[in-house]
């Protein structure tokens, strides 16, 4: 695409990054095709394509208004339009620098800029947001039906393992709101890679990995988020721990970006590019265990084998991490059927805070995705992100679960 | 760049604001777009050469809408641009400075899927992909399958009868669609052709087919369903040299072998796609050509054995036969992504789209070679080569003064070339902005006034899609003295 970036960004890096970017794009409209914003709303604006050109005159330095700001904030930053550009556009990084512009440029309301204070301060802090959800579980009786199904069921874990002296071990993310919506996801994770021989533990003081404030441009506190998370697992990745398993496809991404986000701290820059390489989600690391995993499933009975499970894979899993085929791979190997979901590639709304910020386009997608979900009457319904699973329960009455609870279920049966 | 074709034409003097305050009655605010900040991502379509502001977008969601809008842009006398997703690579949905560009995106039903008499029914601004993924549960599935079948919309393809790579057996969108429902730009309904076989009286429905929104605004097709063949599979030769894949072409059609799809692909498009799709094409071959063969598993053995062979006595340096559903979707994968990964080795291009008689394919391929060197810019070939259908990318950097400039004349020497080797100026992507002036090099004006007189039958006040399709008089005889050396050549070019 023809370009000509004004002054006052072109001989920047960031203009000269965004430049490259807009020029990758020949506005083939392949990337509209598979835009949830673009599929529900038919506008242009509303599409992938549409926001690069949105992007493109924003940094041609011609006049931006909320309209501009109204169609970047509808983007879920789910990637799917990068999974289907065929010209290799890095959507995604054009989208944070304009976004970053956009929101010097057009003053957001007070109203807007308070939501978005609550969501950077209270929701990573886990002190505040269990306490709240405990708080708003008593009184949902008393919410309206809208605020209601935003608060999620009390779920409990079933116990961990039993520390054990296994040579191989690895960290787990506790993670600022999964120990408190879906506290057995771990726990789940920690039975399953105990019997493979993997110690699994969670580094007190990690806290939030920092996601949620970097989505809602909090760039300062997203950075200190992450300095805190690599202090807290530094000294055991020093001292002999294999790897990071992420068992929430949304931190995994995230984490997994440490070293690019870190990349200009002299002080942290090496730490986090390790840490991300470092870092793999739970189904990765199954899937490196397959031999041993799979004598162990022959080992146990076959009593859960059959059921039928409808699998939503998370943008994080499928667009931001690329990895796919492979949670459906292990489900299978463990003896579960997979039914297929239409539009699979597509969100199901959730993206972070997107369900607070966009409500109602959020709810269209989750109830979409929902029906597709549950279009051939599955028994079970997983997925691979803590946000993706409290969002889609949010919208129906079958238990959305993580799909590692199933794995654990055929090898160390339902407690 | 951007286009001025509004100079000298005077006939529309469009009142915006009165037009505005019109359509803000009929239309919801979220489906009316008024100005600049969000008018410029609709200035132009997959062809970005050629780019033009608006004067307002709209957004009908249901035919109620369309017809509001007509009907008042017919009485203010304000010319409609119609428009699909815009993937249209001639032009077709550019807008024109005074009109209001009529987005069929938000009409996306599909109404009637019936398996029995194997047809589905449907809104305009739906998919092409949508139609076949509705229809899969029956076994079933839609033709034409342009490469864009992803993002491309059914009403697009009507309207620039648009061809794919399965076309070669089974026929372009004419083919295919059996009725159309449309308005006038008067806001009148019409339909042509019925669900059965043939219709009484003229056959306006193959006139519709192509029309690229100059007669009727689409707002339901009725398309023919095709049953799954229980098989298909792909062959891929790779050739040492790009004559020699030429005349394999020509040789398996020769055999008597009608392909499901013949398709070939040179170096460069190779090299473009094979990074992005994986999907294992040799990079040494000078060109590869997919032909696929589908029908009963006996049918398509016996197919296969007979392809290869052709392949083999045409001199194909290695040949691989797909061996499952995923390796032939593998295959198909980097052909039908070639343009777009064309843009990861330049900035721009610009897709042609003539066709040739096979027999000259290779003869196509060289003179094309030489225009490269001579115009000092990159071409990579994509061929729909079963039907002759050429799609050379010329490769070229907006950003660089004179590279479209360079690119155009040098697309421009291809067509004139197609012509002259008894060929088109269009296969599939229209005539639209970019072609319209070598209109005059394949019709005589006594055909292009037949033209216009058409399109004053169903628009006499041409305010349909303006500008585009067909060329006015004037234009072609400046178009023939420049040709003949007489006067300057002027390309719709998109200006500095
Ligand atoms: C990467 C790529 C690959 C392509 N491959 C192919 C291919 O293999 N074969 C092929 O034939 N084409 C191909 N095309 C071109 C293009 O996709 C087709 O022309 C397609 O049919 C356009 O559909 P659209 O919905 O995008 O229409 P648009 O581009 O929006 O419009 C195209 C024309 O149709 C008119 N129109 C649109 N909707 C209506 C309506 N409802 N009523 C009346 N007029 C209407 C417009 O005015 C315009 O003239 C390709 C394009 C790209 C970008
Ligand atoms: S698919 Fe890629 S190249 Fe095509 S319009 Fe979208 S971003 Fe641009
Ligand atoms: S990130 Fe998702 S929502 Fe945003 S433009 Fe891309 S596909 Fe659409």
């Amino acid at each position: 695409m023809e370009t000509h970036l004004a002054d006052f960004i072109k001989d920047t890096a960031e203009g000269r990054e965004a430049d490259a970017i807009l020029r990758a794009c020949v506005h083939c409209g392949f990337c509209n095709a598979t835009c949830p914003t673009f599929q529900l709303l038919g506008d242009e604006l509303d599409g992938p394509r549409g926001r690069i050109y949105l992007i493109k005159q924003l940094l041609e330095g011609r006049p931006v208004s909320e309209k501009t700001q109204c169609h970047l904030d509808r983007c879920l930053s789910c990637r799917s339009c990068e999974t289907t550009c065929p010209s290799g556009v890095n959507y995604y990084r054009l989208l944070v620098i304009g976004r970053g512009l956009v929101e010097q440029r057009v003053p957001r309301s007070l109203a807007a800029r308070a939501t978005r204070l609550l969501l950077t301060e209270a929701v990573p802090r886990r002190w505040i947001f269990a306490p709240s959800v405990r708080v708003g579980r008593l009184l949902r009786a008393c919410l309206p039906a809208k605020l209601a199904e935003k608060v999620p069921d009390i779920v409990t874990a079933k116990p961990w393992p039993r520390p054990a002296a296994h040579r191989r071990r690895m960290i787990v993310l506790a993670g600022c709101v999964q120990s408190t919506l879906t506290p057995n996801t771990n726990a789940a994770a920690a039975r399953v890679l105990d019997r493979l021989g993997i110690a699994l533990f969670e580094a007190p003081g990690a806290g939030c990995c920092g996601a949620m404030r970097h989505h809602l441009h909090a760039k300062a506190p997203a950075l200190d988020d992450i300095r805190r998370v690599i202090d807290a697992w530094w000294p055991h990745l020093e001292n002999g721990v294999e790897g990071v398993v992420m068992t929430a496809s949304g931190c995994g991404a995230h984490v997994r970006d440490y070293g690019v986000l870190l990349r200009h701290d002299p002080a942290y820059a090496e730490k986090a590019a390790r840490i991300a390489a470092m870092t793999r989600d739970v189904s990765e690391v199954l899937a490196s265990e397959q031999e041993a995993l799979s004598r162990l499933l022959r080992e146990s009975g076959t009593d859960r084998a059959g059921r039928r499970v409808a699998f939503h894979s998370p943008c994080t899993l499928q667009h931001w991490q690329q990895i796919r085929g492979v949670v459906e791979g292990l489900l299978a190997a463990a003896g579960y059927r997979i039914v297929p979901i239409a539009d699979a590639h597509l969100c199901c709304g959730s993206a972070g805070s997107y369900s607070i910020s966009q409500p109602l386009l959020a709810r269209q997608l989750r109830d979409n995705k929902l029906a597709a979900m549950t279009a051939s009457a599955p028994d079970v319904l997983v997925t691979a992100n803590v946000g993706c699973q409290t969002h889609l329960q949010s919208g129906g009455t079958t238990p959305v679960r993580h799909w590692i609870e199933l794995i654990d279920e055929r090898l160390n049966g339902v407690c | 760049m951007s286009l001025d074709f509004s100079t000298g034409d005077p006939r529309f003097a469009v009142d915006r604001p009165a037009l505005i305050a019109r359509l803000s009655v009929v239309l919801p605010a979220d489906a009316l777009l008024t100005v600049e900040e969000d008018l410029r991502p609709y200035e132009c379509d997959g062809l970005t050469a050629y780019r033009c502001l608006p004067s307002l977008v709209a957004l009908p969601e249901n035919e109620a809408q369309v017809r509001a809008i007509l009907r008042i842009c017919h009485e203010l006398r304000v010319p409609v641009v119609p428009r699909g997703t815009a993937t249209g690579l001639s032009g077709g949905a550019t807008p024109h400075p005074d009109a209001v560009v009529v987005s069929m995106a938000r009409l996306k039903k599909i109404l009637r899927v019936d398996p029995f008499s194997r047809t589905a029914v449907v809104q305009p601004g739906v998919r092409n992909l949508a139609v076949s993924e509705a229809a899969a549960p029956y076994g079933l599935y839609y033709a034409p399958d342009p490469s864009s079948q992803i993002a491309c919309t059914i009403g697009g393809n009507v309207a620039e009868n648009s061809g794919g790579v399965h076309c070669l057996k089974y026929g372009l969108t004419v083919h295919n669609v059996l009725r159309v429902r449309g308005l006038t730009i008067d806001g009148e309904s019409v339909e042509f052709g019925s669900a059965a076989l043939d219709a009484a009286g003229y056959d306006l429905l193959a006139l519709i087919n192509g029309s690229e929104g100059l007669l009727t605004l689409l707002t339901e097709v009725t398309v023919r369903l095709t049953p799954k063949p229980p098989l298909a599979q792909v062959v891929i030769a790779s050739f040492a040299d790009v004559r020699r894949a030429g005349e394999a072409v020509a040789r398996i059609i020769a055999a008597g072998i009608i392909p499901a799809g013949l398709e070939m692909m040179d170096k460069k498009a190779i090299h473009a796609v094979e990074p992005y799709v994986k999907a294992g094409y040799n990079l040494d071959a000078e060109a590869i050509l997919l032909c696929e063969s589908d029908g009963t598993p006996e049918e398509v053995a016996e197919e296969i054995v007979r392809v290869v062979e052709v392949l083999d006595n045409s001199g194909a340096s290695e040949i691989r036969v797909s061996q499952s559903e995923v390796e032939r979707l593998r295959f198909w994968a980097g052909r039908k992504a070639a343009f777009p990964a064309v843009g990861r080795v330049t900035p721009d291009y610009l897709c042609m789209d003539g066709t040739i008689p096979r027999k000259r394919l290779a003869d196509m391929l060289e003179a094309i070679e030489a225009l490269s060197r001579k115009y000092a810019l990159r071409c990579a070939n994509v061929f729909h080569a079963g039907d002759g259908n050429l799609h050379p990318l010329i490769m070229y950097d907006a950003n660089q003064a004179g590279e479209l400039e360079r690119a155009v004349a040098f697309g421009a020497e291809i067509l004139e070339l197609s012509v002259r080797f008894g060929g088109t100026i269009t296969g599939e992507h229209g005539v639209g902005l970019e072609k319209i002036d070598l209109m005059a090099e394949q019709f005589a004006s006594g055909e292009i006034a037949a033209f216009h007189r058409l399109k004053a039958a169903f628009d006499e006040d041409g305010l349909l899609n303006p500008g585009k399709g067909v060329p006015t008089l004037a234009r072609c005889r400046e178009y023939t003295l420049a040709r003949a050396g007489t006067a300057p050549v002027t390309f719709v070019a998109p200006k500095s």
